[in-house]
């Protein structure tokens, strides 16, 4: 017993009208202006950096995104805190925002189904945060080319290329935590609240509490810390515990990815060092094998996300 | 089903939506439970009852917008269930409390269902003004819906449905919370459509108007149909006569005269020269010859239409007492 038709019927209408509504809205343009300020202020930091000690650097342009000066800190940084800010903006009134105005049973009687609707919210949504960073991309590298003067190399446009589409997908997982979220809570403010609260958990609690829930599963072997050294144990448990903060997935990705030098996200043992050219930057491929497994569980995150969203979206009464 | 008559009129010709033992189930609870009905191509069929009996449903079941537990329904030939596009493709749906883009004009908000519906861009612009002018609202057309009344509002829901053409309008409370002037002007839009051929299916409580513009009904209650058919019927069957005539009069014999009249079951005299007669159809013509022919003075004749509010009313109260099937 299939339903006939494409899943996919009035799915550009959708993605259309969304599109332009995000991009004429008062908070999208609220959101783009609290990015923008924040990330040239780090920047303008970072070229002043720079600018004192020229360069041998082959990556300055990569630089200019990682370099963080106190009280500032890095450019990649702060997206890391602000792009889910912008994602949950756009997601957190997504389906609710529908219900409390009255527009989801008229919408959902024109000849489509759910599926177009849920769909093309989101990658409206993820394309109106696409854009963003596309031009805020864009931004740095003018600006990198005007006050730096070092024309950035092939190799460099395409790290910080990953570094975008990593963020695009970073922004997903929160986007679809926020439209996930609109769909379970009616109120628009209640989503908004639930999501900002998850939020500043991962980003601000989540590093402070892992460390702790670490030492409580494995504790630190006594003889260790004789040595004055960490046990692995405990310090692969908090990595493994900070991991499922999605923050901490992009900004390993991007310390792979923007740092040439990074060989490893982890700890390491010594001997596992042996014969490497401390300080020598690895080539892009590398680089992005090491980015690989967060860049993966960034996408599975949205992925998985959305899924839960789209059941329970189909579930849903329709009535007001 | 407590109704034959009506059941044998249903089944008439050309259904366009067809019932049978359509069940919605939350849980335990039927919230529509085992209903049949037909509909007829060009009908008004008004579907009345308190709020939480069903109608709304009942709606959505014919839409696809909501799992249907057991039973089927057909509408257009087509299983909402399974074809819901097609289905929504002839069918125009106009929810209670019709909610529009605020921050679009209602040209922006027509257009964008019109795309939802895939109609061809050439013709979009020209049925978008053509609906607009129908219901009244094209000298509105590119204001923001946000400065909209609630009657514009309403009319705009009506203009999608007008321009999608739909063959079946299904209207939910399309009159609630509306002033009598804009009531009566949306009123009068429902009936240049059945004049269109549109079939026309309407929720509502306010029991007058679904008189006024209703062919047949069904009246909900506990997600059960427990009274359909035309407004007449219903009043025989309930309020066992159809009719109550007021007859003011002045003259020998008028209550003797006016009780032989055929059809006329019970004359009761409420002045010396006013009465009041209980008949199975409307007796007015037969009253005033009764009158004249017995050298009377005849004042005022009135009749009070069989009312659906009493029907409601009476049907509610016989059914409190456990008198239902034989309250006529």
């Amino acid at each position: 017993m299939r339903r006939e038709g494409s899943p996919f019927q009035g799915l550009s209408t959708v993605f259309v009208k969304e599109l332009a509504d995000h991009i004429s809205s008062i908070r999208m343009l609220m959101l783009e202006f609290l990015v923008v300020v924040t990330a040239m202020a780090a920047l303008y930091e970072a070229i002043s950096t720079l600018r004192q000690n020229t360069a041998e650097d082959p990556f300055l342009l990569l630089r200019l995104f990682t370099i963080d000066r106190a009280p500032l800190p890095s450019f990649v940084a702060i997206l890391g805190f602000l792009i889910p800010l912008m994602a949950i903006g756009l997601g957190f009134d997504a389906v609710n925002g529908e219900h409390n105005r009255r527009t989801l049973s008229r919408i959902l009687a024109q000849p489509i189904y759910r599926d177009a609707l849920l769909m093309g919210k989101f990658l409206a949504a993820l394309a109106t945060i696409g854009i963003s960073l596309a031009a805020l991309w864009l931004l740095v590298i003018g600006l990198g080319l005007i006050f730096l003067g070092v024309p950035p190399g092939g190799e460099e446009i395409a790290r910080s290329l990953v570094f975008l589409i990593v963020a695009i997908f970073y922004a997903g997982v929160w986007l679809s935590l926020a439209m996930l979220l609109s769909i379970v809570f009616r109120s628009a403010a209640t989503a908004a609240l639930v999501s900002l609260g998850i939020w500043l958990f991962l980003t601000v609690l989540w590093p402070m509490l892992a460390p702790a829930v670490a030492q409580a599963i494995a504790p630190a072997d006594p003889r260790y810390a004789l040595l004055g050294l960490n046990d692995p144990a405990t310090a692969v448990w908090t990595q493994e515990l900070l991991r499922l903060s999605p923050n901490d997935l992009f900004g390993e990705a991007m310390l792979a990815v923007l740092s040439p030098t990074t060989r490893t996200l982890g700890p390491v043992f010594l001997d596992q060092l042996r014969g490497a050219v401390m300080g020598a930057p690895l080539p892009f491929g590398e680089s992005i094998m090491i980015a690989w497994p967060q860049t993966v569980g960034l996408v599975a995150g949205t992925i998985i996300l959305f899924a839960f969203s789209y059941v329970l979206f189909q579930r849903q009464e329709v009535r007001a | 089903m407590s109704d034959q008559s009506s059941h044998s009129r249903g089944t008439a010709p050309d259904p366009v939506i067809a019932a049978r033992g359509l069940t919605r189930r939350y849980g335990a609870t039927a919230v529509v439970d085992a209903i049949d009905f037909d509909i007829a191509r060009g009908e008004v069929f008004g579907l009345l009852g308190p709020n939480g009996a069903g109608k709304t449903t009942t709606i959505l079941m014919m839409l696809g917008l909501t799992e249907i537990s057991s039973g089927e329904v057909n509408v257009l030939g087509f299983n909402p269930a399974r074809e819901p596009l097609k289905v929504k493709r002839r069918v125009g749906y106009l929810p209670d409390a019709v909610g529009f883009y605020d921050q679009l004009t209602a040209t922006e908000n027509l257009a964008y269902t019109a795309k939802l519906m895939g109609l061809a861009r050439a013709e979009r612009a020209r049925l978008i003004e053509a609906a607009l002018s129908r219901v009244g609202l094209a000298d509105v057309a590119s204001k923001r819906v946000a400065t909209f009344s609630r009657g514009m509002r309403q009319r705009l829901g009506l203009a999608e449905i007008i321009m999608k053409r739909a063959e079946i309008a299904i209207l939910d409370e399309p009159t609630s919370g509306l002033d009598p002037q804009a009531t009566l002007e949306f009123l009068g839009l429902i009936e240049e459509l059945k004049a269109e051929g549109v079939t026309v299916l309407l929720s509502s409580h306010m029991l007058d108007q679904v008189q006024r513009i209703c062919d047949r009904v069904a009246l909900f209650k506990a997600g059960r149909i427990v009274l359909m058919g035309a407004v007449p019927e219903l009043a025989v069957k309930v309020l066992g006569a159809g009719f109550v005539v007021e007859v003011e009069a002045e003259g020998p014999g008028i209550a003797r005269r006016l009780a032989m009249i055929p059809g006329v079951t019970q004359v009761e005299t409420l002045a010396a020269d006013r009465f009041r007669m209980t008949a199975e159809r409307d007796v007015r013509p037969d009253a005033a010859r009764a009158v004249v022919a017995g050298d009377g003075a005849l004042r005022r004749l009135s009749v009070d239409e069989p009312s659906l509010e009493a029907i409601y009313a009476r049907y509610f109260q016989t059914e409190a007492t456990g008198d239902v099937r034989h309250a006529a």
